[in-house]
């Protein structure tokens, strides 16, 4: 069978019934990496021995046929600002280049139960800030469909990973778009849960009030099956939400009756890219021709939603990176006068440009005499963002645009311009500051052959309402099924 | 030159819980093992969560209701920014606009005037504690040492308004304040284990052509003895008036100092100026959610509190007779001994007596056992059937003391005492006291009667009444007990009459 | 827009050592930006309550029970600079 060619349901069914063990996956996924060798570059960290040892632990479990966990003998690539025990856990990051973390992510353990196999660990921009896997300080991430271009970030390596087979999932977070941009990028499904629907611990916090953990696959099959796994109260997280979790896989297949689709007009803005507005208005006819009732809707703060998101999300970033400075762990300067030096060196060594702005920005945002007007502004402007999800999810039980109004730009394009690359994620920030989930699938391709993604947002913990509208579509395209030519 | 201290402190107390306010890591004084109460949460560590342990709230708000705090039913945590290599997280949890209890006060009464003062409290809030650096004294700029076994440690944080007005006043208050929390159980406030630290803001208005003119305010650092707070407290009025007279500085003219107390020398020095001027830079912590209390909950943890020091003073004096004095003394040894008194005088009905015992008798088994009350082993019901006997007349003050020493004897050699350990000694000593004046009649003619007295008894005939010692002698030892004075009057009268 | 001395000012609270250029370019940056976010300026937010929390939790506690600490060569496992038993740094100066 071809491995790698396969979607998770594939592999599981073919793992149950025999026809392949849970080593010939992982292997087959191994050889793909490093034939791949740094072509792509997904991984910082390839876990090759760690991973062998799990597949051949599940082979002799379900040999002796003892319980398996819901994921067992599946790869998935782990973005590298998740905490793993003992296996270097990076952030991208000069600063955390040798950090072995003493304990698993509460995901990690999760992930761990469940039997599944933690193939490598993916790259990312250092510590999730970027929207191209172009701000990792130790490696470069290509894009599958193209090259020359980049993966999307911050997940760019989970997100590339699956694009190219290196792993059938993908373990990523999205404080502002990095999962559902990047899986726009590559052309693979990526879904942002509920803020509080997965446990954040051991997640390294760039924005705490933004950060969420999810999944990447090629199909949304995949993406909810992981889901089930990384979500559920943890009480080390205490925004983590105590609610159960839906069998999302089991529902998947029921088409949504009377579904209720809201097209955010302001997503289909100014900027974006001809193919995208085609492809996704394309896409929303799927909706109308399966008897959803679609309408327009508006969602009138998004144009102050990059603003808020920068200010929130910078002013938390420069508290969370404040803990790097060279005493406890993480980089420590050489040279240096006396230890307020040696702070500043260490820093100013183990951040690289983008990072140092944002803290930049965030200390400013949070300073004394400017904190009314930017930081706490900007927590005001939020309520009123979220508001206006509130208010149209009322008639609406999905919203569906763009993920990203251009499919994947090339790498250094927007390097120098970096509020360029910020306005990049203005139909994906809005979810995260009003803490709804989202998730971005396959919707076709550019003139040039890149993918372009369509995003569809629910309503507060309607993750299952999401993939079921989701899966309502994939049934009804093969964009998920199209694969990168690769070598 | 005429002067008013103007003293504010500020007060961090480490509470008495388990865990730590964050994480799962033991809470206890640990300076032998550094670093081995740690965890990725006091750590620090990229990826790790706060979590709030009940408890520290609980014992928070508990002494807020003690200290006549008003308590917030919203509360939040906020984060401090400052660099440091004892704080890991390079912010500290704290609270910042909405602190969980705010405007109470504390009476306290000074010893040297007997004035009864009120100290304003602006707010009490919890906050975690930091580690410790140890710092290279050689001089020769070896590394300094970081232990972060206290990281995370609960810590309230209790603010004074600027009401102290002399070293005294902020020495009995920070006393007063130690003796309250020890009685809720809240701290061991320990100063040499650093569970009680205090920081005093220090400033003088001076009087001229009829103005109070404020001078720089100075904050003094790190005092860790009650002694200390003190002398640093006096050091600092003296050193400031003397200031004042050289430079005429006026608040607002300077930029506010912070000094460091040297206990051994007896003076306050200057501490480095942070370099920038420090701005917390606080906000919400997004780690962390609201807390919200209701009525109901803040009513359960009333209900745990004991009676206060200053209302048991009040009570002794007023219910019991107790001189101010006394209920002082029996007050300020702290809450066991106190319960311990509220038992014995409840059991024996007199206060007085009580107090006599517990600051003379049973102070001074305690001072030589070196050992506290909840370690003494007359239970307070023994001790308290001991001294009821003695208030109903049933033994003598002295027969009591033979009971006691009787008592502690069995309690020396591993035994348990109980009330009826009290009869038996009573019944086997033949300490009780006869009361039936026909059966000690009887004993004084047979002593009377008695040939070998003859010579005794026509002395005391003859009025030489100190011969009758020897008579009270014999006819108490064939009692087994009985009020020695009134036998002594009974032979007197039968001889003379 | 912002001075060199803010900008310096800014680097010294965020303890970022940074050259000359690099100050000028980040200050040029944060100008930048801060044009952009002065689009706030427009919102009227005068009723509007801080959202600091997205997600509707309150109460969120831990029992006061001890759980097993890391052993010590764990907690010091990732530190630049250590004597076995304690983080080690330049030396710290209290007193002027």
């Amino acid at each position: 069978m071809d491995i790698t060619g396969s979607t998770t349901g594939q592999l599981l069914k073919a793992m149950q019934s025999g026809s392949v063990s849970a080593v010939d996956v992982t292997q087959a996924y191994l050889d793909e990496i490093s034939a791949d060798g740094e072509t792509i570059g997904a991984f910082l960290t390839v876990n090759s021995e760690g991973a062998l040892a799990v597949a051949t632990e599940v082979d002799r479990k379900r040999s002796r046929g003892e319980p398996l966990g819901r994921l067992a003998g599946l790869p998935v690539a782990v973005k590298d600002n998740i905490c793993t025990k003992g296996l270097a856990t990076t952030c991208a990051s000069r600063m955390l280049e040798n950090f072995v973390p003493p304990y698993d992510a509460h995901v990690t353990t999760q992930l761990l139960n469940a039997d599944a196999v933690i193939i490598g660990k993916a790259n990312l921009d250092e510590f999730a800030m970027g929207s191209s896997t172009e701000n990792s300080a130790l490696k470069v991430t290509r894009n599958p469909w193209d090259t020359d271009c980049t993966p999307g970030g911050s997940s760019g390596g989970s997100a590339a990973a699956v694009a190219a087979r290196l792993a059938p999932l993908g373990v990523g977070s999205d404080t502002g778009g990095s999962i559902r941009q990047p899986a726009s990028f590559c052309g693979v499904v990526g879904l942002k849960p509920t803020y509080g629907r997965v446990s954040r611990y051991g997640l390294i916090a760039f924005a705490s009030s933004l950060d969420q953990i999810g999944s990447f696959a090629t199909d949304v099959t995949g993406a909810a099956l992981l889901l089930e796994t990384l979500a559920g109260h943890d009480n080390r997280d205490s925004t983590s939400v105590d609610r159960p979790v839906p069998n999302y896989s089991a529902t998947l297949e029921q088409p949504l009756t009377g579904l209720r689709v809201g097209v955010v007009s302001e997503f289909f803005g100014e900027g974006i890219d001809a193919d995208v507005d085609t492809s996704v208005k394309a896409a929303i006819d799927v909706y109308r021709s399966l008897g959803a009732e679609v309408s327009e809707v508006s969602l009138p703060h998004t144009k102050y939603a990059v603003a808020t998101y920068y200010l929130i999300a910078c002013s938390e970033a420069s508290s969370n990176l404040a803990r790097y400075d060279g005493v406890h762990y993480g980089h420590r300067a050489e040279q240096f006068e006396n230890m307020i030096d040696m702070y500043a060196a260490s820093r100013a060594e183990g951040f690289g440009a983008e990072v140092k702005r944002r803290i930049m920005l965030g200390v400013f945002a949070l300073s004394e005499g400017y904190s009314d007007q930017y930081y706490l502004k900007s927590l005001k402007v939020r309520r009123l963002i979220r508001n206006d999800f509130d208010l149209v999810f009322e008639n609406v039980d999905v919203l569906a645009g763009p993920t990203c109004p251009t499919p994947a730009f090339r790498i250094g394009e927007l390097v120098d311009d970096p509020l360029k690359m910020y306005l990049s994620d203005i139909c994906t920030i809005s979810a995260n500051l009003a803490g709804i989930p989202g998730v971005s699938i396959p919707a076709g391709f550019s003139s040039d052959g890149l993918p372009i993604g369509m995003q569809l947002l629910a309503a507060p913990f309607e993750e299952e309402t999401l993939l079921r509208a989701a899966r309502m579509y994939e049934r009804e395209t093969d964009w998920h099924r199209k694969r990168p030519s690769l070598g | 030159m005429e002067f008013t201290p103007i003293i504010g402190l500020e007060v961090h107390v480490q509470l008495l819980t388990k865990s730590k306010l964050f994480c799962g890591c033991a809470n206890f004084f640990n300076p032998d093992n550094p670093n081995v109460q740690t965890c990725p949460v006091c750590l620090g560590l990229p990826g790790s969560l706060p979590v709030m342990n009940r408890e520290a709230l609980r014992l928070s708000q508990k002494t807020a209701m003690a200290l006549n705090l008003n308590l917030a039913h919203f509360t939040k945590w906020d984060r401090k920014q400052y660099y440091y290599p004892d704080l890991p997280k390079a912010y500290q949890i704290s609270q910042f606009d909405l602190p969980f209890s705010y405007d109470g006060w504390v009476e306290v009464v000074l010893p040297s005037t007997g004035e009864v003062t009120r100290v304003r409290l602006i707010r009490a809030h919890l906050e975690e504690d930091a580690g410790k650096n140890i710092h290279d004294e050689s001089g020769r700029g070896a590394d300094s040492k970081v232990d972060l076994n206290r990281t995370g440690t609960p810590l309230l944080e209790i603010v004074t308004e600027p009401d102290i007005r002399s070293s005294e006043q902020a020495r009995v208050f920070l006393e007063e304040l130690r003796l309250l929390l020890r009685y809720i159980e809240v701290s061991d406030c320990n100063m040499q284990e650093g569970s009680l630290r205090c920081d005093a803001n220090v400033n003088l208005h001076v009087q001229e052509n009829g103005e109070a003119i404020p001078t720089p305010i100075v904050e003094v650092k790190n005092l860790n003895s009650f002694r200390g707070v003190e002398a640093a407290v006096e050091y600092e009025i003296k050193r400031q008036s003397k200031a004042w007279q050289t430079d005429h500085k006026r608040l607002g003219e300077v930029p506010k100092e912070t000094r460091g107390w040297d206990a051994e020398r007896g003076l306050t020095f200057a501490q480095r100026g942070k370099e920038d001027a420090a701005d917390y830079r606080y906000f919400p912590d997004p780690d962390l959610v609201p807390v919200i209390t209701t009525d109901e909950q803040f009513d359960e943890i009333r209900a745990t509190l004991c009676v206060l020091p200053a209302t048991r003073r009040t009570r002794y004096v007023k219910e019991l007779g107790l001189s101010v004095y006394d209920a002082g003394v029996i007050v300020d040894q702290g809450r066991e001994f106190a319960d311990y008194f509220d038992e014995v005088s409840t059991v024996c009905g007199d206060g007085k007596q009580t107090a006599n015992w517990l600051t003379q008798d049973v102070q001074r088994e305690l001072n030589e056992r070196k050992i506290q009350i909840g370690e003494f082993a007359i239970p307070a019901a023994v001790l308290g059937s001991v001294l009821q006997r003695i208030v109903n007349g049933d033994i003598t003050i002295k027969s009591g003391r033979d009971v006691f020493t009787e008592l502690l004897t069995r309690t020396d050699d591993g035994k348990n005492v109980s009330v009826e350990s009290v009869d038996s000694i009573i019944a086997n000593k033949g300490l009780g006291k006869e009361q039936d004046t026909g059966k000690i009649d009887a004993a004084i003619q047979t002593v009377i009667d008695n040939e070998r007295n003859a010579k005794a008894v026509e002395d005391v005939r003859s009025g030489k009444h100190q011969a009758v010692g020897p008579l009270i002698g014999q006819v108490m030892r064939d009692l087994k007990g009985a009020d020695p004075g009134s036998v002594r009057q009974m032979i007197i009268d039968k001889l003379m009459s | 827009m912002l001075s060199p001395e803010d900008v310096q000012k800014v680097a010294t609270l965020a303890r970022l050592k940074l050259s000359t250029e690099e100050l000028q370019q980040v200050s040029r940056q944060l100008d930048g930006i801060l044009d952009y976010v002065a689009v706030l300026n427009e919102v009227d937010v005068s009723n509007v309550e801080p959202m600091a929390h997205v997600a509707d939790v309150a109460n969120a506690f831990r029992e006061d029970e001890v759980r097993a600490s890391l052993p010590r060569e764990e907690s010091l496992s990732n530190a630049p600079k250590t004597d076995g038993k304690y983080f080690l740094v330049p030396q710290i100066l209290e007193t002027a």
